[in-house]
């Protein structure tokens, strides 16, 4: 069923895409189809405007700088949820009574709809870059941990019983076994892991702060500048989709001994 | 007492395979040794299932023995015992005349699944064996690739397992386990996932190693003609659960020998007849009552 078609025409098709749902755009919102015209583009903006702000802002430095606070955050988000998330992954793995008695309490913090701290953590952080890290913290840990969590616990016995009998103690055992595993489990997480620390970035900046990517987009939509709403989200995307590929590098030098590579996964 | 006994009479009884082994060896001491051992597990729902009963069985240093059985028989649990991975509930495991606790560390294991560490190459898989010794990282590695040249993969060093064939992670597997140079082998009907042509080329492998420098051998496997080939003595474990030895067959063929052709031997035929004669029944009985 599946005939293989080329790279190049792959691309070619997934430009087409991009291009007609364009061409959509543009023909719904300056032609009278739905209406004025001018109306139309107050609440949908046209392609063309959106992309000139774009380039425009992109000319300006100061969207450099909002974004060099976005990247700010989200690295150090991903990075301390990742090490909580690692630490009490393992603890709790190799603890059983340890996850027993805090497992409802997991489970509570995690069903929680983190957006809501937001507020909290703006006000015991204030508006700069940690009220996002927290918020970033609390999204990257639950998803680092409970991977760590099950690939620490999903060890295979005989690989596991394999090293004992080598003679391995438990240092040698955490070193070799229990830590490539637990990093697999994280490493196929990690795009996610990545995007939500994006996420936790964008949405505290969005709810408070005076810099970075969401407070630029929130800034636009309070004077219901659509087209500036719209460039904001695009400058996201191809910083979401730059982020992406970083992560599918490390990932890939990473995984190198994983079946059929690492790419393509989450 | 009585059943040590019976223990030490078989074994005096296989003094002279022994010298047609090849190794003279006056040594009393087995390697390793399990006196009454029953091992039990406990089911879910709380239930006590009883997976060998006293199994007594002595391997002298540098005695390859094979143990076969009907499926479900507790096979792979003497294993286990003797390499300290499981407690015996009832009985003792003496390993050069000490009583074992813990894992039994002058042992090697060859289990039947993938047992490698997937995300170290080759070499590193093997190399790692000789860290809890203390070795040195480069004494190590180099020791490493010349045991990986001795299972004839100089040229796969830097593979990842996934990369490697079925027969090819076993013999990283066995040059893991040998590097050591542990006095004990322990092996899991370790070719038992490979096609026939690569057991043959394996069994005729790990004989040659085995012959360059002898160990007190564990071989468990369904297969026995594979169980003959290899070994100087068949035991023959009866259908689970409390699964006992039933059996228990010197083999005589000269070595060395080459599992392909060694099975058209008369002799290897009269030897075989004779232990069929035995696990047959077993199979029969594991078959009747067990769910296959």
């Amino acid at each position: 069923m599946n005939r293989p078609i080329g790279r190049l025409g792959l691309l070619a098709l997934q430009i087409l895409v991009g291009l007609v749902a364009l061409a959509i755009w543009h023909v719904l919102t300056v032609y009278p189809i739905l209406g004025q015209p001018k109306q139309v583009q107050f609440f949908f903006s046209t392609p063309v405007d959106v992309l000139k702000r774009t380039w425009a802002e992109m000319a300006n430095p100061e969207i450099w700088n909002h974004l060099w606070i976005t990247l700010q955050e989200t690295i150090l988000a991903f990075v301390t949820g990742a090490l909580g998330g690692i630490a009490f992954g393992f603890l709790f793995a190799r603890n059983a009574l340890l996850a027993a008695v805090f497992d409802p309490y997991i489970k509570a913090a995690n069903a929680l709809p983190r957006v809501v701290l937001a507020p909290i953590f703006a006000l015991w952080f204030g508006l700069g870059i940690w009220s996002k890290v927290a918020l970033g913290f609390t999204l990257v840990f639950f998803i680092v941990f409970f991977n760590v969590y099950q690939g620490v616990r999903e060890v295979s016995p005989v690989v596991l019983n394999n090293a004992r009998m080598l003679g391995m103690n438990e240092r040698g055992l955490l070193r070799h076994v229990y830590w490539p595993s637990a990093l697999t489990w994280m490493f196929s997480s990690l795009h996610t892991a990545v995007g939500f620390a994006l996420v936790g970035a964008v949405v505290g900046e969005y709810l408070g702060s005076s810099a970075g990517l969401g407070y630029k987009i929130h800034e636009a939509e309070s004077v219901f500048d659509v087209t500036g709403v719209f460039a904001g989200m695009l400058i996201l995307a191809v910083f979401v989709i730059a982020i992406d590929a970083v992560v599918t590098l490390i990932e890939n030098r990473l995984l190198v001994w994983r079946p059929g590579g690492a790419g393509g996964s989450v | 007492m009585s059943q040590q006994g019976a223990a030490e009479g078989r074994k005096g009884g296989r003094g002279g395979v022994r010298l047609i082994g090849g190794t003279a060896l006056a040594q009393s001491t087995s390697a390793v040794r399990l006196d009454g051992v029953s091992i039990a597990f406990t089911l879910k729902g709380g239930k006590r299932y009883v997976a060998v009963e006293g199994i007594d069985l002595g391997v002298a240093p540098g005695e390859f023995v094979a143990v076969v059985g009907p499926t479900g028989s507790g096979k792979s649990t003497i294993l286990n015992a003797a390499a300290g991975l499981l407690k015996p509930a009832d009985g003792s495991v003496t390993v050069f005349g000490q009583a074992l606790s813990g894992i039994n560390a002058r042992a090697g294991y060859l289990f039947q699944a993938d047992a490698l560490m997937p995300w170290k190459t080759a070499l590193d898989n093997v190399a790692v064996a000789l860290e809890p010794q203390g070795v040195a990282r480069a004494e190590a590695l180099s020791r490493a690739r010349d045991w990986l040249g001795r299972v004839g993969l100089a040229t796969f060093t830097d593979r990842y397992p996934h990369m490697l064939s079925g027969g090819q992670r076993k013999r990283v597997a066995l040059a893991q386990m040998l590097i050591r140079d542990p006095e004990i082998l322990l092996m899991d009907e370790p070719f038992g996932p490979l096609d026939a042509q690569t057991r043959q080329i394996m069994g005729n492998l790990l004989l040659e190693l085995w012959a360059a420098n002898r160990k007190a051998v564990i071989f468990v496997t369904h297969d026995l003609e594979e169980a003959i080939a290899l070994s100087d003595r068949v035991i023959v474990l009866s259908a689970g659960p409390a699964a006992r030895i039933v059996g228990e067959y010197p083999v005589t063929l000269p070595r060395p020998r080459d599992i392909a052709e060694i099975r058209l031997e008369p002799q290897f035929h009269a030897i075989y007849k004779e232990i069929w004669a035995c696990l047959r029944v077993e199979v029969s009985r594991a078959y009747a009552t067990g769910p296959a």
